[in-house]
């Protein structure tokens, strides 16, 4: 752990903890086993994997939508992988975030009703999720007419930044992010980083993002690397 | 949000979806309208007549005397002597008869000999009264009234001089030509068979016949149209009579008393028990007609479910962001059920406006052109009952969809397969 500061002077709890998870399926002699791996609100990690190395199984265990075999997840302080399906996915909808590599709206509805769905799961006011939806796209270069527009309308670029601003409408503790740069050429990737751990600042929400592409480590301040799980996390240099 | 969703992504597949939409409103339209005229058929039929209690003839089987006296279908077998029908109706429980001559035709279309009886006491429906579109009832014995149809398809009015044809055929070879019957009176359309008769005097009848004999011109004996009238007309035998009671509880009385009437052989029949049992021969044809339809409706539907599956495969990627911001599989479930029910819905309503639409726009032509009176209104509670039926069809078939979403969404997780 590096040293960065507890925002608040309560008892510091992580964000999300990992205890001897492990995971396999019964088809397949792969299995994924991590003994440890911590993190405190507000903090990034980046998790380095190439495809095939299990990212996407460690993805769907962190958001909740597979449970480990063994060991435990805890959200917030909360043991969250024994909940029940039921539990999780609204543990889901209100305290974590998902951007994908791309095409992560649903084309058909405007760019505000994609924001509002994370809020409309978490059971979130309307009123006040609208609102502040409102200032997440703005914020993110995003406003005016563009956002009453369907969202096949927008260019990738602008589709992943809506996919932040849905990610992040509901303030979650986590954000999870799986290769959202993939499809961005460089000017629109660096751009995108930035709003990106900004608005996760702004929030307060700790970001575990995965990418096989190293040159995105220099944004992140702790790092993951598939290939060696077992090491743990590991400070970036 | 869940409705705008089903509906934001129907309209996003609108193109395959108002395909769906149209193959389901169309065997709607179909299990509907079948349905309705399954209906007004029975109920056109069972009206044929009314008010009615008995109908006489000589002995046979209750159908073929209906089929001939009412439907003009087939023939008597033997005819009532007319010392005999006048006995009959002096019977103190008959309040009136209709006499009924049959035999002879006008260009196919049927005559019937009968007195001004008719005219006042025949009814069908609800106890509708005949009326007259045009002219009045006959009043001499070379004058006749016309069914609606005959005089349309026909194109007779008012003082034209037809000749009526010895037989049944729409071909005679003999005509009684130097007989000619002038056209006083053209009935308004009934929805019956009345609509293809011609109707004459039981005098007019007997006239045409004076030179005849054993159902052929007698040679050597010409007897010209106003000799004839110089004779004794009143008939010798008609083929049936219909006889409305002073009250209806004598109805089987008196039924009883004309079967065992010694001096002739008779039939009296209720036609409305008649009619039921014609029925009943006729309805395995219109069920039959309903479980095509019906089968016709599950196509549709099937091809709903068929549109439905292969979409599911292009909306994994909907699926899984819904996953992802918290939607729990069921919800998925409901999402694909609501988008099936929003479908049926549009498509029963769809199917209403249709089917009230081509209703309204055929009446007219129906009625003028086949005597066919169809209630524009098609529905009743049993429609109801219909789509709700179509509906909980509609939701179980769904659930094969539904269940793939239901499924694939815990399997495939937050992956998008691209």
């Amino acid at each position: 752990m590096t040293g960065i500061k507890p925002v608040t002077d309560k008892p510091k709890i992580p964000a999300i903890e990992l205890k001897n998870v492990l995971f396999f399926y019964q088809t397949a002699a792969w299995q994924l086993s991590l003994p440890e791996l911590t993190l405190q609100q507000g903090q990034h990690l980046f998790i380095k994997g190439a495809s095939g190395s299990g990212k996407t199984t460690l993805l769907n265990l962190l958001a909740g939508i597979i449970t480990p075999k063994q060991g435990e997840i805890k959200l917030g302080g909360e043991v969250f992988s024994s909940l029940s399906p039921a539990k999780r996915d609204t543990v889901r909808a209100r305290n974590i975030g998902v951007v994908f590599q791309q095409l992560n709206l649903i084309s058909y509805l405007s760019v505000l009703d994609n924001v509002l769905l994370s809020s409309h799961f978490a059971g979130h006011d309307k009123k006040a999720s609208e609102q502040r939806a409102r200032e997440l796209l703005d914020s993110l270069g995003l406003a005016g007419e563009l956002i009453e527009q369907q969202a096949a309308a927008l260019s990738v670029g602008q589709q992943q930044r809506v996919a932040i601003a849905r990610a992040l409408l509901t303030r979650p503790a986590l954000l999870i992010a799986d290769e959202p740069t993939s499809a961005l050429d460089a000017d629109n990737r660096d751009s995108f980083m930035q709003v990106l751990l900004e608005q996760a600042n702004a929030c307060q929400t700790t970001v575990i993002f995965v990418s096989h592409d190293a040159g995105l480590r220099r944004y992140f301040s702790l790092q993951l690397d598939m290939q060696n799980l077992a090491q743990g996390v590991q400070p970036c240099c | 949000m869940l409705l705008k969703l089903a509906r934001q992504s129907l309209w996003n597949r609108r193109g395959t979806a108002l395909m769906t939409l149209l193959s389901l409103t169309i065997s709607l339209v179909l299990l509907f309208g079948i349905d309705h005229l399954r209906k007004e058929a029975r109920q056109s039929f069972t009206s044929t007549i009314a008010g009615t209690d008995l109908i006489v003839g000589a002995r046979s089987g209750q159908l073929n005397l209906l089929l001939y006296s009412v439907f003009r279908i087939g023939n008597a077998t033997a005819n009532v002597s007319w010392a005999t029908y006048q006995r009959i109706s002096k019977h103190p429980q008959i309040s009136w008869t209709i006499p009924m001559s049959l035999g002879d035709s006008h260009r196919g279309y049927r005559v019937l000999g009968t007195n001004s009886d008719y005219f006042s006491h025949y009814r069908y429906a609800n106890q509708q009264a005949l009326q007259f579109s045009e002219g009045q009832p006959f009043n001499e014995v070379y004058d006749t009234v016309l069914g609606a149809e005959v005089a349309t398809k026909l194109g007779y009015k008012l003082g034209d001089q037809i000749t009526l044809a010895h037989g049944v055929g729409a071909v005679s070879f003999s005509e009684h030509k130097d007989k000619p019957f002038t056209v006083t009176g053209i009935l308004a359309p009934t929805g019956t068979p009345l609509d293809q008769t011609v109707h004459v005097s039981l005098e007019g009848i007997e006239a045409i016949h004076l030179d005849w004999q054993q159902g052929a011109p007698m040679p050597g004996r010409k007897i010209s149209a106003e000799q004839a009238l110089q004779q004794d007309l009143t008939p010798k035998a008609i083929t049936a009579f219909m006889v409305g009671l002073d009250s209806r509880m004598a109805t089987f009385v008196v039924q009883r008393q004309i079967n065992e009437f010694k001096g002739e052989a008779l039939s009296a029949i209720l036609p409305g028990v008649a009619l039921a049992e014609l029925w009943q021969m006729l309805s395995m044809v219109e069920n039959l007609l309903l479980l095509i339809t019906l089968l016709v409706l599950v196509a549709g539907l099937v091809g709903m479910m068929t549109t439905l599956l292969a979409s599911m495969k292009e909306r994994q990627r909907e699926m899984a962001i819904l996953r992802a911001v918290g939607a729990h599989p069921w919800y998925l479930f409901v999402l694909i059920q609501l988008e099936v029910l929003l479908l049926t819905v549009m498509a029963l309503l769809a199917a209403a406006v249709t089917l009230v639409v081509t209703l309204w726009a055929l009446q007219e032509m129906l009625a003028s052109s086949y005597g066919l009176f169809i209630n524009i209104n098609p529905f009743s509670l049993q429609s109801l009952y219909w789509a709700g039926a179509v509906l909980l069809i509609s939701a179980l078939l769904a659930c094969i969809p539904a269940f793939t979403a239901y499924r694939r969404a815990l399997s495939d997780g937050l992956a998008i397969r691209l």
